[in-house]
């Protein structure tokens, strides 16, 4: 204290007063302030001011106006042309929300496989994989899109559909067509069974760790689950008397008529996106296994353990800890580029809303700002979900 | 007496070669490629399916293919037409850049070279000049690509394809890096408001896609300006594009600060160096040299990502190649311009990330098993 006091009685005493970092830290900071401040007034003087000259409406009542343009694709609820901007912000989030939730289940799913064969002693299947990443990681996603849109569209037509298992999938330039499943009376047992299943087999794991740690008694675990999972729904779906059936679609006329319209902007999408982020993922994997050290792998064989549980037991979990947080952001990036939908006209969030909505309106601010926080919205969910899941699986230390 | 019968003294036995199957090119196929029954079958499925896709390629792009002719109508092999890329390469390089003035962009891509490969490089001799000329290159760049003061004036509307493209990679390398570096000295500042504003700054433009980001500069920046002030396209989609890549470079510089050990800061506080002294002198060139793969991995995606003004309607690359698509003479040869533009793309971003590579090994040696 006394030290500070003869500095600062030296400082007000000497040259100036810039010799006291307290000062200028809080100088500097009030500079920046001002700065900012400034630099604000100027930003909201200026927009208000062109507001007026152009006579562009504010506020958010635009989102309870009728759209009056039609979405091709919305799974989830109805929409029409007379439906409301707020409705298109609604379908354009679910549509983001699909194609990045199928999105990160298949990039996970095919990352992991790819890095698992990027490491497989097989010399060929090692260098094609390698390739396979090298051409997927160095060419731009968007061309990528525009690519797997161009090859969808090149399709054949309607009429020279190609058709699978005896006409109950067809594929054309407009998409691919399944039967649609119409659940019938006593169909909602079914998940009601899964559902049920799934809690067992948490609580049978557990049960089953427990008991292990206690007497050293091992069940198997892995083949009770799977068979309880796929067993009871089957069970319930057997029990009520199969009450599924399919609506096929036919030709009528022109075009198909009946079934689900998988179009090809979402596949396209789809796909791009998947193998996009899957050769991200399989090197993440790939660096997370190497990462482990060989000792590991030694100690493990030296004490017995069989190849798969070395896998499973010794690399697995101390490789999740290197793999976690760069997944994490590589599923951060998959949801932030679906946003490229837009270039083939996918209705996804920036698509229809911060596109089509944009343009009718011209409220841009309004608009943008709502898109934006969208992103900003699912990114936090995202990665609060992976920080919980990656403390889970972290190394506690003391 | 055969040979197999000498004797030899204990340690006089000359070395024989190892057996066949052990060493050589056979034990290299037999360990890497049929080592297990499961091995094999693999190795067989991976033959069959580089089969196919291989001559599928080969003849798409090479045999079935077509490369003179004058029209569409002329291809007729079955594979590629290759015919839309020569009838639009000027437009793929220049975009519709004037056709007697192509010799600025080579100039200046030329000039470009010169400019980078010292700074990739630190063994070339007197680097510290072509440093210097690297330094100053942005600005030839500008004056030779737009013109005036005795050139003729080329507006950037006319500018397009690998011309663009390169333009808007750079422009946005040279600026994210000083900007990134503030940034990420901000983000460790003791000062809580400068520190607070630039963590809100980064998290904000790594939260939100580039898209938008680019809706933004192109819809809004209009708005934040004084009535008379006009800036064009291609400014705004750089400032866009400026902003994006200096939040990534700037967490990717935090990682080589927070590598720093806390003694160097230390150090440098004990020799009596002011902040920015000590930045400049200690801190700085240690933190970029470790983190120079990451910076050059960022560029990949910068250089990657710049294809996205082609939505806010700039004509780089893809721009281009859309309307080469959209052409009435051209109609149906999206994957041939597609798969172009990709090879230009790869060519450069793996380029690119070998050189990343190769300065990793050369950074920090010895870290391997």
């Amino acid at each position: 204290m006394s030290a500070e006091t003869a500095q600062n009685a030296r400082g007000s005493g000497g040259a100036s007063l810039f010799s006291d970092q307290r000062f200028r830290s809080l100088f500097f900071q009030a500079l920046v302030i001002g700065l900012l401040g400034a630099f604000l007034v100027f930003i909201v003087y200026n927009t208000a001011h062109n507001i007026e000259k152009r006579g562009i409406q504010t506020g958010f009542a635009f989102l309870d106006a009728a759209a009056g343009y039609d979405i091709a694709i919305s799974p989830f609820m109805e929409y029409t042309a007379t439906h409301t901007h707020g409705r298109v912000f609604l379908v354009g989030l679910f549509n983001t929300l699909l194609v990045s939730f199928l999105g990160i289940i298949a990039a996970t799913f095919l990352g992991v496989f790819l890095g698992v064969l990027r490491l497989s002693p097989n010399w060929l299947v090692s260098r094609i994989v390698y390739c396979y990443v090298e051409f997927t990681r160095n060419v731009p996603l968007l061309l990528q899109i525009l690519l797997w849109y161009a090859i969808f569209l090149a399709l054949p037509a309607v009429k020279q559909s190609i058709t699978m298992f005896n006409d109950i999938i067809i594929l054309n330039k407009r998409g691919l067509i399944v039967p649609e499943p119409l659940p019938g009376d006593g169909f909602m047992l079914v998940p009601v069974a899964l559902v049920l299943a799934l809690f067992a087999s948490i609580f049978f794991a557990r049960w089953a760790k427990k008991t292990q740690a206690a007497t050293g008694k091992i069940y198997p675990v892995f083949m009770t689950n799977t068979a309880m999972i796929i067993g009871l729904p089957l069970l319930a779906f057997a029990v009520t008397g199969f009450p599924l059936d399919f609506a096929y679609a036919e030709l009528k006329g022109f075009n198909f008529k009946g079934g689900v319209v998988i179009k090809p902007e979402f596949t396209a999408l789809w796909f791009a996106l998947s193998l996009y982020t899957a050769a991200f993922i399989s090197e993440t994997v790939r660096a997370g296994i190497q990462s482990v050290s060989h000792g590991q792998t030694e100690a493990s064989e030296a004490l017995g353990l069989r190849p798969s549980w070395t896998m499973r037991l010794i690399i697995l979990p101390q490789a999740l800890r290197v793999i976690i947080p760069p997944m994490t952001s590589q599923y951060l990036n998959l949801t932030k580029n679906s946003s490229l939908a837009v270039a083939i006209g996918y209705p996804d969030i920036v698509q229809s809303f911060g596109g089509v909505t944009l343009n009718q309106t011209g409220q841009a601010i309004e608009v943008i700002f709502i898109t934006m926080l969208v992103y900003l919205t699912i990114s936090l969910l995202i990665s609060g979900f992976m920080n919980w899941y990656n403390n889970r699986v972290s190394l506690v230390e003391r | 007496m055969s040979v197999t019968e000498q004797q030899y003294a204990p340690g006089e036995h000359p070395d024989l070669p190892p057996p066949l199957g052990e060493a050589g090119l056979i034990a290299w196929f037999k360990k890497r490629l049929f080592s297990s029954v499961g091995n094999t079958i693999l190795t067989l499925v991976a033959v069959f399916f580089l089969y196919h896709v291989l001559s599928a390629i080969i003849f798409w792009t090479l045999t079935g293919a077509t490369f003179t002719g004058e029209t569409k109508a002329d291809c007729d092999l079955g594979g590629a037409c290759w015919l839309v890329i020569g009838d639009r390469f000027h437009q793929f390089m220049y975009g519709l850049y004037p056709t007697d003035q192509y010799w600025r962009p080579n100039l200046t891509f030329i000039l470009m070279v010169v400019a980078i490969v010292p700074v990739l490089f630190d063994n070339i001799p007197h680097r510290g000049k072509f440093l210097l000329f690297s330094a100053i290159f942005p600005f030839i760049a500008f004056y030779l690509l737009s013109g005036g003061w005795g050139l003729e004036t080329v507006d950037t509307d006319e500018w397009g394809g690998l011309l663009l493209t390169l333009v808007l990679g750079v422009t946005g390398i040279v600026a994210s890096l000083p900007i990134g570096i503030v940034l990420a000295l901000g983000r460790r500042s003791n000062m809580p408001i400068v520190r607070t504003l630039c963590v809100c700054f980064i998290e904000f433009i790594r939260g939100v896609p580039l898209i938008t980001i680019l809706f933004m500069a192109s819809n809004m920046l209009p708005l934040f300006l004084p009535e008379g002030v006009n800036f064009d396209k291609l400014l705004r989609a750089l400032i866009g594009v400026a902003l994006f890549s200096s939040a990534y470079m700037a967490e990717v510089i935090r990682g080589g600060l927070q590598a720093i050990p806390k003694g160097q800061y230390e150090g440098a506080d004990a020799m009596g160096l002011s902040y920015w002294q000590s930045m400049r002198l200690i801190i700085l060139p240690q933190a970029l040299r470790i983190v120079i793969p990451g910076i050059v991995n960022t560029f990949i995606g910068l250089y990657k990502d710049t294809t996205l003004v082609s939505i806010i309607g700039l004509f780089d690359l893809i721009g281009i190649g859309l309307v080469a698509v959209a052409d009435v003479k051209w109609r149906g040869l999206a994957p041939e311009t597609y798969a172009f533009i990709a090879l230009l793309f790869f060519i450069s971003c793996f380029a690119m990330s070998r050189y990343s590579l190769w300065l990793e090994n050369k950074l920090h040696t010895g870290h391997k098993r």
